[in-house]
Parts: structure tokens; sequence; C-alpha cells
């Protein structure tokens, strides 16, 4: 699944798409960022490591996920939906494709405990399930806030034998999860592993994560081809939080100008509302977490602290690649509000029988705004499942008695 | 001459360099702080612009950047409080220390001709890629006269610390242990070690150390191998701690006892 594509979104020799990307990390993390980027292609290219992440993708996530006709929504949208089903992968969403190709990385580089940031604890329960497997230590930093309203998730990461440390910086949320996840790995230089989990941080992180989270899009490919005689749909939708399901979801098709991506951000209440994380929509370009792309910030250059409904996409920032998609008009951003998002999944749950993450929500809501026709073809990356957003959903459920 | 430049001609041994957060812990004490150091007798001061996200700093100088930020203090405002400092009798070489995007923003252009305006002498900025600077920001600090500090860990190759030393022309700031800021550094044998085996690549630029120097034990051990060391939480935390009218016979005690 892992390949090597020429393209003009795809990352180059210096770690840059376009004038995006770079690795923009004080010197303290500069010898574990090149270790990484010295090794992350040769480690992940030999087929020893391809064997086994094959098989644990096969065997233990549970793939390849099924891609789904949905034929109610389908129905009601006058067009031909399919949902990519990353909410069946074992732990519940597309981000345990990225953790086991790390775990497998860090026990290639001899690392013996495992540091990861957390927003709706989605990406803290899919590290903490692949560290229980291989045996590593895991650390997991967690906002307060999204420590408070992702409780379910904090539960399963302990069950699992990982320590959950709330983030009390700033925001407390995933930027600030983010930034003690790396004040940890700084602190522990030699032994540890950070798994990022999304296409963000200094390269090579974000292609790393792309390239395992490219299984979505490779997938979709042999079976659109198998289910409609085509391998190219007309639109690709995903959610943006950091941007790993859209990278995988994208991936196969970034240099297939036919196929339309869609990225949904978040846009909590309101684009102006001041309680936003439409990244592309409020941001602009500048530093984040060790990589030049776009992100929310104030005139003189401080974070903002964004807000949504949903905790995965409650981040300042998008990937590198994400920026210069947007910036090249080559994937087109949408914002979705809470209520949009809200609307979409108790949509998607009466009609197909399926409870989506509130992230995935916004991927949904994008439907009825995207002019698909009756015959074209519309894939939907369904990034997880809504179990750990019922408490959210639930205060919502007389709205939509 | 450059004031680091001239320091650093003139004191090979024991250099004090002392660092504090722009606009903390009011907005407008920045120059009554400089002011104090100076006249303690600090050879060199770090002014800290505050960052919402500064990654490389432990929970002290987060803090002090969070607080700084809460009281408005911005890079403009920065640079509107330092504009007569050097008409107004204080000598000391001054370095500003912050994370790139807030200087990105500022415009580094504007950055650079505004340090010059106001007499500081030098930055560091640890986000700031080796090859980006070489690339693109060289030329334009040599324009304006500042002095660029790199930092150097205990992880660094003996290779990246020749690089490093290279491309610096204000000093190499040894980082004492693998850690953010205000972490404990106990000045044991490995970070003896460390310090000793950097001396003996006997490098361009002068050394000073930095990262859990509180007080004068560890300021004379980090200066045993080195040109002098760097206080940044020990004297935020004095900060916090002192009340605003005994403030600076507060910060006189603190820099005499660093050097008894
Ligand atoms: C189900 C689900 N979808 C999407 C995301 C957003 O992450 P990304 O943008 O990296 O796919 C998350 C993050 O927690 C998630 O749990």
């Amino acid at each position: 699944m892992i390949t090597d594509m020429p393209s003009p979104y795809q990352v180059d020799a210096h770690g840059y798409y376009g004038p995006f990307g770079g690795a923009y990390v004080p010197e303290m993390l500069y010898p574990n960022v090149e270790e990484l980027r010295d090794n992350y292609l040769r480690i992940t290219q030999e087929p020893e490591f391809q064997r086994e992440f094959q098989q644990l993708l096969t065997d233990y996530v549970g793939r390849p996920t099924p891609l789904f006709l949905a034929k109610r929504l389908s129905a009601h949208y006058n067009t031909t939906i399919y949902l990519k089903r990353e909410d069946l992968c074992h732990t519940g969403a597309h981000k345990i494709n990225n953790t086991i190709g790390q775990i497998l990385v860090a026990q290639r580089l001899g690392k013996k405990r495992i540091v990861a940031e957390t927003g709706a604890g989605q990406h803290g329960v899919a590290t903490a399930t692949v560290c229980a497997l291989m045996g590593l230590e895991c650390i997991v930093y967690m906002g307060e806030i999204d420590i408070e309203r992702q409780k379910p998730n904090v539960d399963r990461m302990r069950m699992l034998g990982a320590q959950v440390v709330p983030a009390r910086s700033g925001s407390k949320t995933l930027k600030d999860a983010t930034n003690e996840a790396m004040r940890h790995w700084i602190s522990n230089p030699t032994d540890t592993h950070y798994i990022i989990g999304s296409v963000v941080g200094p390269h090579p992180y974000p292609d790393m994560v792309a390239r395992f989270q490219a299984v979505i899009s490779a997938e979709t490919i042999s079976q659109l081809l198998h289910q409609t005689g085509r391998a190219t749909p007309d639109f690709m939708l995903a959610c943006v939080g950091g941007g790993s399901n859209a990278a995988g979801a994208f991936y196969h098709y970034l240099d297939e100008p036919g196929v339309r991506l869609i990225a949904a951000e978040a846009a909590g209440q309101g684009v102006s509302s001041g309680h936003s994380a439409a990244t592309t929509a409020l941001g602009k370009p500048g530093i984040l977490h060790g990589a030049s792309t776009i992100l929310m910030q104030t005139e003189d250059g401080q974070v903002t602290e964004p807000y949504s409904i949903s905790a995965g996409l409650d981040y300042p920032g998008i990937g590198p690649q994400h920026a210069q998609l947007f910036a090249t008009g080559r994937a087109e951003f949408l914002s979705i509000t809470d209520r949009q998002a809200l609307d979409a999944s108790f949509q998607l749950s009466r009609l197909e029988g399926i409870i989506p993450a509130l992230e995935t929500g916004h991927a949904l809501a994008c439907l009825p705004l995207i002019g698909a026709k009756p015959d074209d073809v519309v894939v939907v990356c369904l990034s997880g499942r809504g179990d750990k957003d019922l408490a959210t959903y639930t205060k919502h459920l007389e709205e939509y008695a | 001459m450059n004031r680091l430049t001239e320091l650093f001609q003139r004191k090979t041994a024991d250099v004090l360099n002392v660092y504090f957060t722009a606009g903390f812990p009011q907005l407008n004490d920045t120059v009554s702080i400089l002011k104090a150091l100076q006249d303690a007798g600090a050879d060199l001061v770090e002014i800290g612009m505050p960052y919402s996200d500064p990654v490389a700093d432990g929970e002290t100088i987060q803090r002090s950047n969070q607080q700084a930020l809460e009281n408005g203090m911005t890079v403009a405002t920065l640079f509107a409080q330092l504009r007569d400092i050097r008409q107004q009798g204080i000598t000391v070489p001054i370095l500003l220390m912050g994370y790139l995007n807030p200087v990105v923003q500022f415009g580094v252009e504007k950055f650079c001709q505004q340090c010059q305006e106001t007499g500081v002498d030098g930055v560091i900025l640890p986000d700031l890629p080796l090859d980006v600077y070489e690339r693109q920001y060289r030329p334009l600090f040599a324009q304006y006269g500042l002095k660029v500090v790199f930092l150097v860990t205990p992880q660094t190759s003996a290779a990246r610390v020749r690089q490093l030393d290279a491309l610096a022309d204000g000093f190499i700031y040894l980082v004492a242990a693998a850690g953010t800021t205000g972490a404990q550094t106990d000045m044991n044998a490995d970070v003896d070690a460390y310090l000793s085996r950097t001396k003996a690549l006997e490098l361009q630029n002068p050394t000073l150390v930095g990262f859990g120097i509180s007080d004068a034990a560890s300021f004379a051990a980090a200066s045993r191998h080195t040109t002098g060391a760097i206080i940044g939480s020990a004297f935020i935390r004095l900060l916090q701690q002192a009340p605003a009218e005994g403030r600076s016979a507060a910060i006189t005690e603190f820099v005499h006892s660093i050097r008894s």
C-alpha cells in the first residue's frame, strides 16, 4: 500500500509541500526528528516491515474495511454515496492504521517507551492498544477539558494500561496536549518514540502518517472498481482536524484531477462566532508544532484557542500537506458548524443504522453542499464510530425525536 | 561594536546571563527589571518575547509567558518599551529570545530593523531551523548587526555542534541536560563530562550553559568548562515572589548570591 508517487502535492526531498512543512523544532528535538527522518523510508519499505504491517492490518485491525453503498442516504441526496467504513477498524476509528505503523517503526528504532497526545481520545486509545500489543510503556497527554468530555476513552486507555496525563496549560485541549507530549519527548530523547496522531508536526511525521493512512484510498480504489467498474469517485469527502483520515482518503487520488477532494473543517458555532476551529477560513500561514502551515492566530502570531463540539477537530492548525492542497485549490475546504454535524450524525444513524463519530458528522454534513448529480459517485470517509460521543448525542436526543 | 562581541572580548569567564519574560509580572516592568539587572552586575540580559505555545519551556516560564500575554505584551509593545533605553544609560548587551511564529508575523526584516534601532544585540530563536536561517535569514540578520545564538544539547553530535558553531556569531547555548527550561539539573559527572567534551571541540564561539542553573553552586559548576551560564526559571520565580517596591533590592541580592 505504501508507494512512491512523484506529485506536486507530496513531500519534496527537503520535507516541504510547496511553502509548507519543514521541521521547525528546537535543537533538543533535532536528534530525534533526524533519526526518524533518516530511517522512516528505509524501515517502512523493508519487506519484513511490510509483511508485519499488512498482517496486523488484516488480522488485528480487521482490514480491509468495507466500502458500503448507502442506499437510503443516496436516495435522500439523489446521488450515489459509498461509505468507507473506518469506523469498523479495531478501536473504532482510522487512527489505528497510523499507530500500528508507528509502533513497528518505534520497535525497529529500539525505543522502549511511547508518548502520544490525544484530543477525542481515539488516537490515545489506538496508541494504548498497540503499546499493550507490543508490550511498550505508554504515556498519553490529554487536555483537561477533553478528559472531561471524552470520559469513556480515558477509561479505555487506563484499562489498556496507559498512563493518561492531563495537559493543564493553555486551552487545555489538543494543542496543549501536543505541546506536553513534545516536552515529554524533549525530556526523554533517547528511549522514547512520539507517536503523533495526525499528519501534523515536523517532517517526516506528516508524510509518514499519510503513508500509513494511505491504505484508506488504496482499498477504496480496488473496492470501487469491483463495485462500480471505475476506480475513481467524483467526490471524496473527509473531515479535517489535523487531517490524517483525509490525507489517507485523498492520498492515491491527489493526482487524479477528476476526483474532487472535499475537506470538512469544524466551524464550531459559526466561522465568525469567535468559537470556531475552521482553520483555512480563519487562519493564515505560520508555524505550529514544528511545521510551517496554516493556523489560527492573532495579529501578533499567538496561537488562537479553537472551539468545536468535536474534540478531534478542536485544533488550530492543519497538516502542511492540507495547507498546500488548500493553497493550490486542489482540495475544497468547507466549514461545518456543530449543528450541521449533529444533523448529519443523526441523519446517518436514522437512515443507515450507523452512528458516526462527531468528527465524521462534519464530513457527512458536506453531502448537501457539494452539488453531486444523480450519476456521480461520492465516497465519504467514515473516519470513526460514535460510541465515544454518546454523552453529547444524548444531550440532543430530544431535538431529533 | 556589537555589545555582545565587546563583552566576550573583555570577559572570557564567569559571564552571567539572566533571562526574564517581557511584560512580566506587569506589562510595563520590562525596562525597570532590565535596569535593575544591569545595576546588579548581570553581564548580559536575555529578554523573552512571550508565546502561547513555548514547547521548549517548563512550567515556570510557560506561566510567565501566559501572564505576559494576558498583560497585553506583543512584539510591537516590547520594541516600544525598549525605544530609548540606550539613551537612558542601559549599556548591558541585550538578546531577544522567542519562538519563530510571532517574529514571522511581525515581519522578519522589520524585526531586525527594530532590533537595530532599539539597540538589541542578538537573538535566540530556538525553533528556527539552521538550514532555514542559512538559506533565508542570515544576510538579513548580519545587515542589521544582529548576532545569532544556537542551542546545543548533550545529544547533539560533534559534527552538528561544528555546523552550529560555524553559523553562530553570538555564543553557543549549551543546554545542560535533556529537558525543558526549569528542570532541576543536578550538575553531576555526566553534565561535567558533556561540558568538558564540548570544551575540547575548541569552538570559535563562547559557550554559556543554561537550563537548571539556579544558584552559586550550579553557576560555578556550569562555568568551570565554559564562558559562563544562563539563569532563567530561578529568576522568574524571584520576580513572582518579590513585592514590587522591594524588587530592585531583591534583584541585586539575587545576582550577588549567584556570584558569591
Ligand atoms: C473519528 C475521528 N475522525 C477524525 C478525527 C480527526 O483527526 P484527523 O483529522 O487526523 O483525521 C478524529 C480525531 O480524534 C477522530 O477520532
